[in-house]
């Protein structure tokens, strides 16, 4: 016989564990009963000390009486399982440095395979929107464009033109020792247009608009929308995929060609106002140290980290998993993954030109 | 004679819920006007009506997701929109949610989901929380998917995690919207017996937003009618009172499943 009394909140954080030694002095076959006269206010708390009790008993042998409880604990009593369910088996990764070395192999070579095939059917649905028999729906690129090109165009500026302004103020400083003021025309000019105009756009790119394909691609991932294009036959390259990248890839070289503008006004303002040059002797400096072939070869950069960022960002966010927490990761992983890329591609792009002597 | 005037335990026995000139409105966008009911404790409450009618909204504001355009709610006589934001935190906690999708937090498992509201809002410690979670998983078999994500969850699996999860705080008004949209007839009906046995066992209060007769017709035992033309209540009562003494075609139509249009009895036909 156990008395039950008083009240059985299960937030008041009262609710006593079944005593380990609670049956120990009943005999087997015997049978537990419950007096509840003065069994106040109770709830899942209560529910959850007679399911302790009851297993108790199984384990003890002792039968336990439902029939002396209220009618409604033995009705909640109904609905629960007799046994706990066994927790679950802790997986224990055994330690094969070989497995796991293979396996983190082959996981990036399959990445890199898919990444390939994803880039070489958007570049095969650039060429075919080239000649006007793209699958695309204008609508999608156009809305795209707009959302990477003039919507970014603040950014980009005031990126460029601190950059350019930076450039300045440290060539200033260092030029004015050996009396070559002028010559910071010639560094604040070669170094915007052949490295920083185009880099840092597309850092900017990556972290602004690489991000946020990852993210509504994984969001839709996650709303079962990329499954219905399937279903339907839109080929998730055509919807998707192509209208992003191309958008990037038209509107980045011109996003390069602003930011080398507003990056050497920066380096300007800056020069004017701290050195002894004019405003037309820094201009034809300029003119004279940055040869045209420098803007193709900054343009030509500028294309190739769109395709980078766009493909990679669709990629992420097509591989993505379903959950708010997986849209995170993927966003997150799409800005890393932009910038290291376009870090590295900008090395090997120096390396090109060096061999090439541009 | 100091007690006069505060409204102590007498008030217990009132209605635990009452609407009183509620009128919801986005912007200029009427939803539903003037509607008054009362919810009386320990019963199951049907908010009826056809889709779009606005009976999601109505439980909205009910739980507190939107404001009113006029009208008050009491909860246990006091105005819950009246209330500062913390006295409505406070009311809310005597609450349990169950959404229509079910809005399980999707990067928790089920237990972390029916966890997190005993883990945030009380000071229990992680062994108590972990007991009442079996519990509570318990109650609504799922006890072995304790440790499985959402996303690995079928549809009926998904409400009755919810169902669990808004049982956490041992609620004593439980909401749900659309408890059976979206599960078949064998589940639907299991988790109506559930339902059932929540209701009887914890003696909590559900007011139930629901477009599924046979589930109306099974559990309710009081509601209103909201009708989508004229933006208002058009009948009170339990499901099978309306069906079978409202005279209104609108609710007949609904509760007999037939077309408005049909229902006037042109060709004399019995309905």
């Amino acid at each position: 016989m156990a008395t039950l009394g008083g009240d059985w909140a299960a937030l008041s954080g009262r609710i006593p564990a079944f005593p380990p030694d609670g049956l120990a002095g009943v005999a087997r076959g015997q049978a537990l009963t419950f007096d509840t006269a003065r069994l106040g206010h109770w709830d899942t708390g209560l529910v959850a000390f007679l399911w302790d009790a009851e297993r108790a008993a199984a384990a003890a042998g002792v039968v336990m009486d439902r029939g002396t409880l209220p009618d409604s604990a033995r009705k909640l009593l109904g609905l629960l399982p007799g046994k706990l369910a066994p927790p679950a088996a802790a997986c224990h990764r055994a330690f094969r440095p070989l497995d796991h070395v293979g396996g983190w192999v082959i996981g990036k070579l399959s990445g890199l395979g898919a990444l390939t095939a994803m880039m070489a059917t958007a570049l095969r649905g650039g060429v075919l929107a080239l000649v006007g028999r793209a699958g695309m729906r204008g609508v999608d690129l156009l809305a795209n464009l707009r959302d990477a090109g003039p919507a970014s165009l603040a950014i980009v500026g005031v990126v460029n033109v601190l950059i350019g302004a930076i450039l300045a103020f440290v060539g200033a400083v260092q030029l004015r020792k050996f009396a070559a003021d002028t010559y910071v025309a010639n560094l604040v000019g070669l170094a915007v247009v052949r490295e920083m105009a185009a880099v840092m756009t597309a850092i900017v790119m990556a972290g602004r608009t690489g991000g946020a394909y990852a993210a509504r691609i994984a969001t839709m991932q996650g709303n079962e929308e990329i499954d219905a294009l399937q279903v339907v036959g839109i080929p998730v390259s055509d919807y998707v995929v192509l209208p992003a990248t191309l958008a990037l890839v038209v509107t980045m070289p011109f996003l390069y060609l602003y930011g080398c503008l507003v990056g050497m006004a920066g380096g300007f303002a800056v020069s004017i106002a701290m050195l002894d040059v004019t405003a037309a002797g820094y201009v034809h400096q300029t003119l004279d140290a940055v040869p045209f072939s420098q803007f193709v070869f900054g343009f030509l950069k500028s294309i190739a980290f769109a395709v980078l960022i766009g493909v990679t960002s669709c990629r992420i966010g097509l591989q993505a998993g379903r959950s708010a927490a997986d849209v995170g990761t993927a966003a997150t992983q799409a800005v890393v993954v932009g910038i290291v890329g376009v870090i590295a591609l900008d090395a090997v792009f120096a390396i090109i030109a060096n061999v090439a002597g541009v | 004679m100091a007690a006069a005037g505060i409204a102590a335990p007498g008030t217990a026995a009132g209605p635990l819920l009452s609407v009183r000139g509620l009128t919801l409105a986005f912007g200029p966008k009427v939803i539903q006007r003037d509607l008054s009911f009362d919810v009386r404790r320990g019963s199951i409450f049907a908010v009826m009506g056809g889709s779009g009618c606005g009976k999601s909204t109505v439980l909205r504001s009910m739980v507190g997701l939107l404001r009113p355009g006029a009208g008050s709610i009491l909860v246990d006589g006091e105005d819950y929109w009246a209330g500062s934001a913390a006295r409505r935190a406070g009311m809310g906690r005597r609450f349990g949610v169950l959404f229509q999708g079910a809005a399980l937090w999707s990067a928790l498992t089920v237990g972390g989901n029916v966890a997190l509201p005993m883990q945030m809002l009380t000071g229990l410690d992680p062994a108590a929380i972990l007991r009442f979670v079996r519990v509570k998983l318990g109650l609504v078999d799922m006890a072995d998917a304790i440790d499985q994500l959402p996303s690995a969850l079928s549809g009926g699996m998904r409400k009755r995690a919810g169902l669990a999860r808004a049982l956490a705080l041992d609620p004593d008004i439980l909401f749900l919207d659309e408890p059976s949209a979206g599960l078949d007839p064998i589940t639907s009906s299991r988790l109506d017996d559930l339902i059932l046995n929540l209701r009887d066992g914890l003696g909590v209060t559900i007011v139930m937003v629901s477009h599924e007769l046979p589930s109306l017709f099974a559990i309710a035992d009081d509601g209103v009618f909201l009708d989508a033309g004229t933006k208002t209540a058009i009948a009170h009562g339990a499901p099978s009172a309306l069906c079978d003494a409202c005279p209104d075609p609108q609710v007949q139509a609904f509760m007999r499943r037939k077309r408005p249009e049909t229902v006037p009895d042109a060709q004399g036909r019995p309905s």
